[in-house]
């Protein structure tokens, strides 16, 4: 890439940040059409954006579509933005995601609160900076950014459950961001350098007594991007907080999650790879171990969630544990597969969290706790007025309901990974990459990921089919919800994209392995930041 | 110089811990800006500790590296203040909605039954 190509990658930060600023300058609610033309324009503009830099890192030498250097200061010692495979795929993902949720905003949600387009821009920039930074501090920078705004959203139409839970939220957030500082200022005192690039080529010439002192700042930021992640037992704020956040913003936060994880599959690859000399592989069998108690915390907790809201926040547990599992597995192929779930599962969550909301519309508050008591107890018989069959046969079912229960149905094929959907393509590659991954006898973790991934396939699938059940094949008198048409488009799109993601399965696929490969054996990102001196990284003297 | 500064962050973290861990919010409020305090003092510590010099280069010429305090985590410290001092701001508009909803400043927004 070059001329005005290079300043592209700059472009998915500065271009929410310029129309949230924008929108601010206005003055907010007074201009609200305004507001939100420019924050559905701007967000359509990323994904236009993103593609091109998808293609861009496809064809590149490396898969690193081009080094952006801010004020053009040399490498290591000022701030980079990266584009490569990885932060392609993160960042077309993300604005998808923002697409969809912003149209189906456009129908009611944008009008219950104030700031909600502004806020809706800083946070895409938060995340578009973090998939972008080749620098510590600055993702904390952009951590914090994208922190901030979904305080901001997650509060949005406020609402004394929004506000109980966003305490805990922020809490929460507040304490990881300082553990992410005592990380990032721990490795700075071992290693001089708070650069990705640079920092993986010192870590095999650090000395043995400075060690330890690497390894606990990397363990305390770990931390602080698992309980970002989700992972168990740093997950306990996720639910609640997913549930009670206002539906356009829950399909968004389905991407946060995956920032967190993210950044282990970069940072952790990047940093702890079969390169870095003793550090190799630190931590792998806890992202192993970790990530399969995600996957099995999720799957029981979605069989015991009385609402559909609080199922989906499990079911993003369970899909960020299995992509944690399978990175901890260090396996190219794996990986791989990993990177194929990711993006299949986030794009089934944000459509499920959309079809909650039209769903759960037209139904009294509670009526889902109320039908898993009622199944409880067996009092069935007793509330249902049951029909004739004779009556029965000449009840038509409103095409709303129809539209709504193929996507609920697609929705749950996707989450629980049944063909002919993504899910089942994402999770048999996940299992044929564990399976064949060494040569000889099958590893007895690989054995355990398989069997975590299937019953937590037929937890979700039970889990769906339940919810699904008391909320399509209810009486025939309930009140059909009233969709409209941009409420109902994204939701299809977002499950069209996982039909297209089934349908070229290879291609997609070979650019998730190359992305894999190109993660595992990280030469050419380093030498595409540092330059030609990069090669020279060993020679250059610590500063210790 | 090592012992005091290393004793202040000790304090400040212990103390911060204990009080996130209660269950009223200005508890926490002020035991995250406790935690914060601590972990700026940290950040300082990891450039190194030194007593008169300067943070920045001479004015000609490059000066030696050796004379100079490390101006990076002065840098991150910086923007680790203003960072947390906004957060700290809107936790503690949080704060004040939830106790006017809630009308309890108890974390979980309902008094525990005893």
């Amino acid at each position: 890439m070059s001329g005005f190509a290079t300043h592209l990658i700059v472009a998915p930060v500065l271009l929410p940040l310029v129309a949230g600023a924008i929108m601010l300058a206005m003055g907010g609610e007074r201009h609200r059409t305004l507001n939100a033309a420019i924050n559905v324009v701007a967000t359509f503009a990323l994904v236009g954006i993103s593609i091109v830099l998808l293609r861009a890192a496809d064809v590149a030498p490396g898969g690193v579509a081009g080094v952006y250097r801010l004020s053009d200061w040399p490498a290591p010692f000022a701030i980079v933005l990266v584009a490569d495979r990885l932060a392609a795929i993160m960042l077309l993902l993300a604005s998808l995601l923002a697409a969809a949720s912003v149209v189906f905003s456009l129908a009611r949600w944008h009008r219950m609160g104030v700031l909600f387009h502004p806020l809706f821009q800083f946070l895409l920039m938060g995340i578009n900076g973090a998939f972008l930074t080749g620098d510590l501090f600055n993702l904390f920078v952009f951590f914090e950014v994208l922190l901030a705004a979904s305080y901001g959203l997650a509060l949005h139409a406020s609402g004394t459950p929004r506000v109980a839970a966003g305490l805990h939220y922020i809490a929460i957030n507040l304490a990881a961001s300082l553990l992410f500082l005592i990380g990032v200022s721990l490795i700075y005192g071992v290693a001089g350098t708070l650069n990705m690039a640079d920092l993986a080529s010192r870590i095999p010439a650090i000395r043995a007594e400075d060690r330890p002192f690497l390894e606990a700042g990397a363990g305390i930021l770990g931390i602080a991007f698992l309980v970002k992640a989700g992972m168990w037992p740093l997950c306990f704020w996720l639910p609640s907080t997913y549930s009670a956040a206002p539906p356009p913003v829950a399909s968004l936060f389905a991407i946060l999650t995956k920032v967190g994880v993210y950044i282990v599959l970069r940072l952790w690859l990047l940093l702890f790879g079969v390169e870095a000399g003793a550090s190799a592989w630190f931590g792998g069998e806890l992202l192993l171990a970790g990530g399969l108690a995600t996957i099995a915390f999720g799957a029981i907790g979605s069989l015991a969630s009385q609402g559909m809201a609080r199922l989906a926040s499990f079911s993003v547990l369970v899909s960020s544990g299995t992509v944690l599992a399978a990175i901890g597995m260090g396996q190219v192929g794996v990986t791989g597969g990993a990177i194929f779930y990711l993006v299949s599962s986030t794009l089934g969550l944000a459509a499920f969290y959309l079809l909650i909301e039209l769903v759960e519309r037209g139904r009294e508050p509670g009526a889902d706790v109320l039908a898993v008591t009622r199944e409880l107890y067996g009092e069935e018989g007793e509330e249902e007025d049951e029909l004739d069959e004779a009556e029965e046969v000449g009840i038509a079912i409103p095409v709303t309901m129809g539209v709504l229960g193929i996507g609920f149905l697609a929705c749950a094929l996707v989450i629980s990974g049944l063909p002919p959907l993504s899910g089942f393509v994402a999770k048999f590659a996940l299992m044929t990459a564990a399976l064949n991954s060494q040569p000889g006898a099958v590893w007895t973790g690989a054995w355990i990921f398989l069997a975590v991934l299937i019953l937590s396939g037929l937890a979700a699938l039970i889990a769906m089919v339940r919810a699904g059940i008391s909320a399509f094949w209810a009486s025939p008198d309930r009140v059909v919800p009233r969709v409209r048409l941009i409420e109902i488009a994204p939701v299809a799109v977002l499950l069209l994209l996982c039909a297209i993601q089934t349908i070229q399965a290879g291609p997609i696929m070979r650019y998730m392995q190359a992305t894999a490969q190109s993660l595992h054996a990280p030469h050419d990102y380093i030498r595409g930041v540092l330059g030609a001196e990069g090669a020279g990284g060993q020679e250059r003297r610590g500063r210790i | 110089m090592e012992i005091v500064l290393a004793l202040g962050i000790g304090v400040f973290t212990g103390s911060g811990v204990w009080l996130i861990l209660r269950p009223r919010t200005f508890q926490v409020i002020i035991g995250l800006s406790l935690l914060s305090y601590a972990v700026n003092l940290f950040i300082i510590a990891m450039g190194r500790l030194r007593t008169e010099a300067a943070p920045v280069l001479a004015m000609k010429g490059v000066g030696d590296p050796a004379q100079f305090a490390d101006p990076l985590p002065q840098a991150l410290v910086l923007t680790a203040i203003v960072i947390s001092f906004a957060t700290t701001a809107l936790f503690l508009v949080v704060l004040l909605v939830a106790r006017g909803l809630t009308g309890t400043d108890h974390v979980d927004g309902r008094e525990p039954e005893s």
